[in-house]
Parts: structure tokens; sequence; C-alpha cells
């Protein structure tokens, strides 16, 4: 070690002797170094001649310099002071020895669609639950690559929606949605779904929560599931022509694991079910089709017809399995008739406030069927159409599942906030003489949907006590919430709880007529 | 074509919601997640744009560029004199790095390579007389990149200095480029100094013919095998040329002998090339030039066929949108200075050197490199992190070119401007860094991103013709 002294600056070096360093890893410890307290240049480098130059340029060609070699390690400093010179010094020395530990490598995760699929090009199917706007692209682009799509995101706009199912029938790729909330395909489950086993019954619908219920139905009289194509609630109509549903049926029916066909949707525009009906026609396997509270079709060859969802779920297991479904019942016709005897003669409407779009329409077809044409945001009577975030008056049913109560906040069927507003709203209306409801379990979902109801229900019965609630339930018991302890919660509650949305809207329906009365 | 995927296993990417994703896991699945956000952070107007550039034209017209980028054969066939083969350098013309740009905006080094240039074509006696020159607008400025050239930092090319001649063996397209001269005080970062010009005039004394007749014996030589064995061999090959450069002196040295030439100068030839670090940088350049030239014009297509800096400006070319530069200020790059210089003394990036990047090596390739991973970031894990990341942007991986680190996997290729804007993922480019000032020359190496404005700019020209 030697030190020069010039102008009041102290210049330190340290040649080191074939300890050879890679010129990067140098340049990093010079920077370091440089940075120091006291310390004015510094030059961490091998000794060959063009760092030689360098060190020139630099003003750090000292004496000492002159006898490095290239595979020699040159350490020079210049500082304010002796201590801080020698710290330098020894804090270079230190860094050109030291070993770097490398960290551990940690997966980068995929930032888009391409990449992944770069990477991972056997990836079937892309799920998509972006918000709207954006979801066009990311299906536009998962169609591209060659893979199905489902899209769980709604307000995607139609024209976007004609130019992706155009797409993908070019390509023979399913496209599920836009708005598709329910799918199950090779028991792998998306979107809001139950957990049901492999099986006979393969269900194409444009209603998410109508599959949900049809299959958990199925689920629970024992019956399985070989897919469930969700075709989004815009397919079935005119200007899509039910591209989705069409190419869904025709999977289902080349597919050997599928015995029967369920098609679910709100009634399609007439040249839609026109032409579901002749492809279900078509297919060697038996068809239901569950077009809504729609009687306007008959029975004939290969292909039958369902008004409610229980009775698809019904049919499709007698096809399937040649054998009645029976579903577990858990209402007690007694205290059916104990509730009713309670109500005041002034208590004459039912308000019904759903988290599934499907059952809010099929509750209505229900009432209408028995002459009670109901007010509802979402109305199968387009006369009977209620507008504003919280209006009802006579029966109301209300979709709490659309556009208008889930912007920005999440879906019914897991945020209970709005609903249970709305119950103790409801409740407050004297004319109002049952509240009906639906639950639905399995993945996606609350995860402890009934004390929600039940907390709602201890409230109401503060301040009135003739009221009463009636709730379907859908699930499984396989789903991760415990379907059981789901129904004895509601029924500890004070709640009629039924295995279907059919029979809650049935029973609603009899109790405000007065039919259970003696 | 697919067909039902009803019945089979099933493989899900999930992009959106995370507890869909979850889910999927829960219900054990085969699942993948995209970590979506918002594409271009959630502008309106930049999204329009992309959802209409995310069909099936756009898609095949950048198949057809990454079949060009992939199936180019650059060879190096010989040598000439600028003014020879590139007809644009006549008189007082130039030509230099970067988009096209006017005196008055030039950088410091970009100004001093200018006037170094002048002195070695005999236009001017020394610096003083450079703004008479200037302001009799008698030298004419050109842009490399619009010649079929490409230069390293100021890039400045004359009608007198010797260039090689690059083709594509594939398209017959060629790309011209200039000798590496080494670092320090050099022309190309801004030096003009009486041993910067001596060393210009030894090249093209010397040097120069003796490459000539060598090339001429030796034929053409295939660069690709070059490239692709020194990145197994730990170059970059933009900042790090080590390896590339030792295999091109294996391939030319035995051509140098027997010319006409005294062993002293073949013996100074040898030591100059060996002592340079760099000096096989320029003709990968050239390389990818004639690789990115193929792939250029070709309509919708948004593969990126050049990014370059002339110190002021970053600009990029398009393949889709032709000849149309797009650019926006050249940012300093993140540097690691040589001794006696710091923070300030750097000038804002400049350069064609990052045709490197746009081939997919340089900071792409950064997982190929150890030894460079110290510019790059502190550890050889965030070297691979660059690459990884330069995945995200491009449209290929070119097993050609593999990466030992990387499991052999292919280097990342053509980057696609959709992917940029949608992940706002600058392609990151490795860089020399020259002083701010003219007549300094180097002051490190650094790393520096490509500044979005001039992506956001050619996607809204996208806008406006598709």
């Amino acid at each position: 070690m030697s030190a020069g002294k010039v102008l009041g600056m102290i210049f330190l070096a340290k040649i080191m002797k074939n300890e050879y360093r890679d010129s990067v890893f140098l340049m990093r410890i010079n920077d370091q170094v440089e940075r120091m307290p006291g310390v004015k240049r510094a030059a961490v480098m091998m000794g060959t001649d063009a760092n030689k130059d360098l060190m020139k340029e630099a003003g750090l060609y000292i004496d000492q310099v002159k006898d490095a070699g290239p595979n020699d390690l040159v350490i020079v400093l210049e500082a304010d002071d002796k201590g801080s010179a020698e710290e330098a010094l020894s804090k270079a020395q230190e860094l050109t020895s030291k070993v770097e530990r490398e960290t551990r490598i940690e997966e980068e995760p995929y930032r888009s669609l391409r990449s992944a699929v770069a990477f991972e090009p056997d990836i079937d199917l892309v799920l998509i639950s972006t918000p709207g706007e954006y979801a066009y692209r990311e299906a536009m682009r998962s169609l591209l690559l060659g893979k199905h799509v489902m899209v769980f995101s709604s307000n995607v706009p139609i024209e976007k929606e004609i130019r992706l199912k155009e797409l993908a029938e070019r390509k023979n790729l399913l496209v599920m949605g836009p708005d598709a909330g329910t799918a199950i395909v090779s028991g792998v489950g998306l979107g809001f779904f139950n957990v049901v086993k492999d099986g006979p019954v393969g269900i194409v619908g444009a209603a998410g929560t109508g599959i949900q219920e049809v299959s958990s139905v199925l689920g629970l009289s024992g019956v399985g599931i070989s897919a469930a194509i969700g075709t989004g609630s815009n397919d079935i109509s005119e200007t899509i022509g039910g591209k989705t549903m069409l190419m869904g049926l025709n999977m289902l029916d080349l597919y050997d694991g599928t015995k029967t066909i369920t098609i679910i949707s709100k009634p399609p525009s007439k040249s839609v079910a026109e032409k579901v009906v002749q492809k279900a026609h078509e297919s060697k396997k038996p068809v239901i089709l569950n077009f809504i509270g729609n009687e306007d079709f008959s029975p004939s060859g290969n292909v039958d017809f369902a008004f409610t969802l229980e009775e698809a779920a019904y049919k499709s297991h007698l096809k399937a399995t040649g054998k009645e479904m029976k579903l577990a019942d858990w209402v007690n016709p007694d205290k059916l008739k104990e509730v009713s005897d309670m109500l005041r003669p002034d208590q004459r409407f039912v308000r019904g406030l759903f988290s599934g779009g499907t059952i809010n329409y099929e509750s209505q077809a229900i009432f209408k069927r028995s002459g009670r044409s109901v007010w509802s945001n979402s109305a199968l009577d387009k006369s009977k159409k209620i507008g504003g975030f919280d209006n009802s008056k006579d029966d109301t049913f209300i979709d709490m599942g659309s556009e208008e109560y889930v912007r920005g906040v999440p879906h019914p069927m897991i945020d209970f906030r709005f609903r249970k507003e709305r119950i103790l709203k409801e409740a407050q209306d004297p004319s109002v003489g049952v509240i009906l409801l639906d639950i639905i379990l399995g993945y996606g979902a609350n995860m402890d949907p009934a004390s929600e109801i039940a907390e709602s229900v201890s409230r109401v019965r503060a301040f009135n006590k003739s009221l009463i609630f009636i709730s379907s339930i859908v699930g499984t018991e396989s789903d991760p919430q415990d379907i059981n302890k789901q129904v004895k919660t509601l029924t500890n509650a004070g709640v009629i709880v039924t295995p279907t949305s059919a029979r809650a809207a049935d029973i609603a329906l009899k109790i405000i007529e007065r039919r259970w009365k003696a | 074509m697919s067909s039902s995927i009803i019945g089979k296993k099933v493989k899900v990417a999930s992009v959106g919601l995370d507890s869909f994703f979850n889910d999927l896991k829960n219900e054990g699945a085969d699942a993948v997640k995209v970590d979506w956000k918002p594409p271009a952070g959630g502008a309106p107007a930049a999204l329009k744009v992309l959802e209409d550039l995310e069909c099936e034209e756009v898609d095949e017209a950048n198949s057809k560029a990454i079949s060009a980028i992939l199936s180019a054969e650059p060879k190096f066939v010989g040598m000439a004199i600028a003014k020879e083969v590139i007809p644009e350098l006549k008189g007082m013309s130039l030509s230099h790095s970067g988009p096209p740009i006017k005196w008055e905006r030039m950088s410091g080094p970009m100004k001093g390579a200018i006037i170094g240039a002048a002195i070695y074509e005999g236009w001017i006696k020394d610096e003083s007389e450079i703004n008479e020159l200037i302001k009799g607008e008698q030298i004419k400025f050109m842009a490399d990149h619009d010649v079929s050239a490409v230069g390293p930092m100021a890039g400045v090319i004359s009608p007198d200095m010797p260039v090689y001649i690059v083709q594509n063996a594939t398209t017959g397209n060629k790309a011209y480029t200039n000798f590496n001269e080494g670092v320090g005080k050099v022309l190309r970062y801004g030096a003009y100094g009486k041993e910067v010009i001596d060393r210009l005039n030894w090249m093209k004394d010397t040097l120069y013919p003796m490459f000539k007749e060598s090339v001429s014996k030796m034929g053409p030589l295939s660069l690709k095998p070059i490239m692709s064995q020194s990145l197994q061999m730990g170059d970059e090959l933009h900042t790090r040329n080590v390896a590339s450069t030792l295999l091109f002196i294996k391939e030319i040295a035995p051509y140098m002998t027997g010319g006409g030439f005294t062993s002293s100068q073949i013996s100074q030839a040898i030591s100059f090339m060996g002592g340079n670090n760099l000096f096989f940088l320029n003709l990968a350049m050239a390389a990818g030039k004639v690789t990115m030239d193929a792939a250029s014009g070709i309509n919708k297509s948004t593969i990126v066929t050049a990014l370059t800096r002339n110190g002021t400006d970053f600009g990029i070319k398009v393949s889709g949108l032709g000849k149309e530069w797009f650019t926006a200020p050249a940012p300093v790059p993140k540097t690691l200075f040589f001794p006696g210089f710091k923070e300030g003394d750097a000038n804002p990036d400049i350069g064609d050197s990052a045709i490197m990047e746009t081939n997919g090596f340089g900071a792409f390739s950064s997982a190929a490199s150890p030894a460079v991973t110290q510019v790059v970031g502190s550890s050889v894990s965030e070297a691979i992190r660059v690459t990884r990341r330069m995945y995200e942007i491009t449209a290929a991986r070119d097993k050609s070119f593999p990466i030992p680190a990387l499991n052999f996997e292919g280097i990342p290729r053509g980057i696609d401007l959709r992917l940029v804007i949608e992940t706002s993922i600058s392609p990151t480019i490795n860089t020399g860094v020259a002083h701010r000032l003219p007549g300094m020359g180097t002051v490190g190496f650094g790393i520096v991103d490509a500044p979005l404005g001039a992506f956001d700019k050619a996607l809204q020209r996208f806008g406006q013709i598709v």
C-alpha cells in the first residue's frame, strides 16, 4: 500500500496480483466505492493498457499503478483525507472478494394471454372475468390463439358479441358468454357453479342460475352432469341467432358421455326457438327444452318441453335413468298452514327479491299462469316493467343481479347488503304478506348466505310478526357451503325452505291466495 | 382446428378475477393465471385501437414479419467505401444514428462525431471551422437507418469511411456499418482528437484493404452461427461481444495473411480486434438491420423493426407503418461510470445499437450473459427476470438462439407494439453511454427503458389507418 499527496488530496492504491475479476463486476464496485463519504474518485479495474489509459484520463494513474499487469486488480482512490481513503480501500477489497449469493428465481406471472399461451400451448379454454369494456379484446385474442372461451364479464356490446361468435363459428371454437355465469366442462366448473359428479345429462343454457338449479337438483337426486355450457343471455336474441346454443347442442350430441340433453333459457326469439327446436329434433338423443314459462310447444319425437327448472330436471332425470326423480322436501305442511293463518287480510302481495335472473323470470311465469301478473325490473310482461332502484307495488319481483344493482358492487349471490336493505324496506309495507327469496350455494357464492338472511329475518321480527319468508336454495352436498347447515339455519329463523325455485313460488302463490286456509 | 372440449381433460387460463383462478385451483383443475391489468393503464383511446388491432389480418401480417425475422440468414459478404454502396452519401453528406435530426438539436457526442468525420473527410481543419459549414447548410444529414445502414453510438458514417457489407441470403437485402473503434476516446462517442482521426485513417488505409481481401478469399461468412455460439458463451452481443469477437477472429485470421501485408500490419490488425471486446458488435448490428429490414413494410404488421436513438430523440419504426419514425425524448441510461465520470456527465441515450434488442439480443438476452447482468441489475436472477419480461412483449422465441440458463429456451424476438402498449412493459436496452459534451468519449455502460411515448404515437397512427 502506498499513499501520495497532491494539492491536499490523498491518493491511495492497492495492486492485487493475479486477482482477475470481470470488468462489469468491477465497475459496480467502482461505483459503490466512489459514492463513499470523502471519496473523490476511484478506479477499481484490471491493469490492462486500455484501463491504464482510462486512469490517465481520470488523473488516477499514479506511479504504483505502472507495474500492474492485465491480470492484476488495481484499486486507486482519491479522497479528502487518509481515513476516508483507507475506509474506501478496505471496502473495495471486501467487495471484490465477496461472492454474491444467488437469490431464488421466482416465477414471473404472465402479463398477457399471448405469453401464457406461448409458454403453455396446451391451454384449452380461457375464462375471462375482466370488467366488460376489456372483455371483448381478451376474448378475440383467445379465439385468434385457437382457444375456446368463456366470457363471464357482462356489458359487452352486442355487435362485438356477433364478431366473436362469427369468428368462433369459422374456427369451430366455443364462445360461452358474454355474461355467462356458469359452465361445467369435463368436470371443471367455471364461474359460479355447484359441485356435481360426472353423469349422463348434458346442459346448454342461456340462464346461469337456471343451469345451477337444474344441475344441483339433478345432483341432489343422484344424477351427474357430463357438461353444462353457458351461452350468455344475449345468445338467444335474434341478432346473435343462438350460435353458441346450437354449437353446444351439437357438441353434446357428438359426445358419447351425454345421454340426455337439456336446454335451459328464457324463451328465445321466434326464429331462434325454431332453429333450436329443429336442431333438437335432428339429435339422436332425448332433448328436454326448457324455454322457461313457455307453453307454445308440444312434445314430439325425441323432444320434450318443460315449464319450470324443476320440471326440466325431473324430465331429464327420467330420460337419462328411466326412473322418477325423488327430491327431498324440507317443507312441513302444518307449518305452512300455521303461518298462513297468521296473515292479516290486508297482507295481499308478494315481494320477490332474487339473486338469480332466471329464478326471477320463472317465478313471474308461475304467478302469471295463475293470473297474477307481476311487476319487475326484468318483466315477463313488458307492460309490468317497474323502474327505479327500490320501487315496488302489488306483487313485485326484483332481479337484484341486474345491472343497476351490481354497478361497482359484488353480485347479490356474494354480497347481501342490498337484499338485506330491501327486505327491511318491504317488511314495512303493510300490504306485503310474503317475501320470496332465492339462495345460491356453490363456488363463487357467499360462504354463509343463510346467516345473512336469518339476520334480516330476526330484524324484521322486531316489528313485523306476520310476514312470511320463503326461500329456495340451490346447491349440492358437495358444495363448499354445508347445504344441510344452511337449510337448518334458515328453518330455525322461521324461513320456509324449498329445494327448487318453482316450489318456492308455488308456495308463495298458494299462501297469498289463501289456498292453505282450512 | 380445435374441436369439442367436452369429455377431455381441460386446462384453463383465467384472465380477470383472482377468486376464479383460486376456485379453479381449489377444485383441482389444471389452471394458469394471467396477471391481468387494464391495458395501456386503462386509457380508452388506446384500448379502442388495441381492439381494432386484435384481428386475424394483424396476426397474419405479424406471422409474415416473424417468419422473415426467423428465416433471415445474415452473411458478411464484403467491404466497401461508404459512398460506393450508399448512393445517398454524395459530396458533403453524413449519416448518423437514430431518427433524423437537425444540427441545432443534436447532442454533444453527436456534434463531436460530426466534427470528427468532417475533419476525417478533410472538409475542415479543426472544430473551429464547423460552424461555418453548418451555417452554410453545406452538410446534408440523414439517418443511418434510412439508408440501409446502422452505426453504434453517434453512428456517423461519412462518404470515405470503410463499411462492412452484410447481406440477408434469404431475401437478398443488404446493410452497411462501420468498423468498431473500441472504447474511450473514439469518434462514435463524440471524440475527435488526433488519436481518433489517426485511428480512422489507419482503419481506412490498413484494416480496410486487409479485410476487403480477406473476405473475398474467405467467401460469405454466416453470422448466425457465430451469434448463436457466442450467446452460449456468455455474450448478449450488445454490451458484451467477447466470445463473438474471438470467434470472428478465428474465422477471418487465416485469410489475413499472404495478401501483400506486412507481418507487423497483420499483427497490429489482430491485436486491434482482440483488444476491442466490442469489435464484433457492428457486424451483429448489420445482421440485425438486414433481418429487420426484411420484416419491414408488411401492411398491418405491428412488429417493431427499429429501436434507435440519436442522443436527443428515441425513435422507433413499425413494420406496418413503413418508413415513418415515431419519436420521444431519449432518456438518460442508468449508468455504471468509468473512473473519473459521474452522474450528470452522461448524455441521453444514443446509437443504432438498440437494433440488437430489436432483433432479440442485448438486454433481451440478458439471461444468457451472466457477466453482463451486473449492468442490467444486481444479480443473475434479475437478468433472467429482464429476459422473462421481454418474452411478454415479443411474438416469438427463437430456438436457433437458445439460452442455457433458461433451459435452452429461445431468445425473445419480434417486439409486438400491441403487447408493449397493453402491458406498458418497455423494451429494455443495454447500452454504452457517451459523455454529454463533444470531444469527451465513453463514460460507462448502462441500461435504459425505451420511452413508451414513441410507442403511443405509433399506436395512434395505427388508429388512423385501421
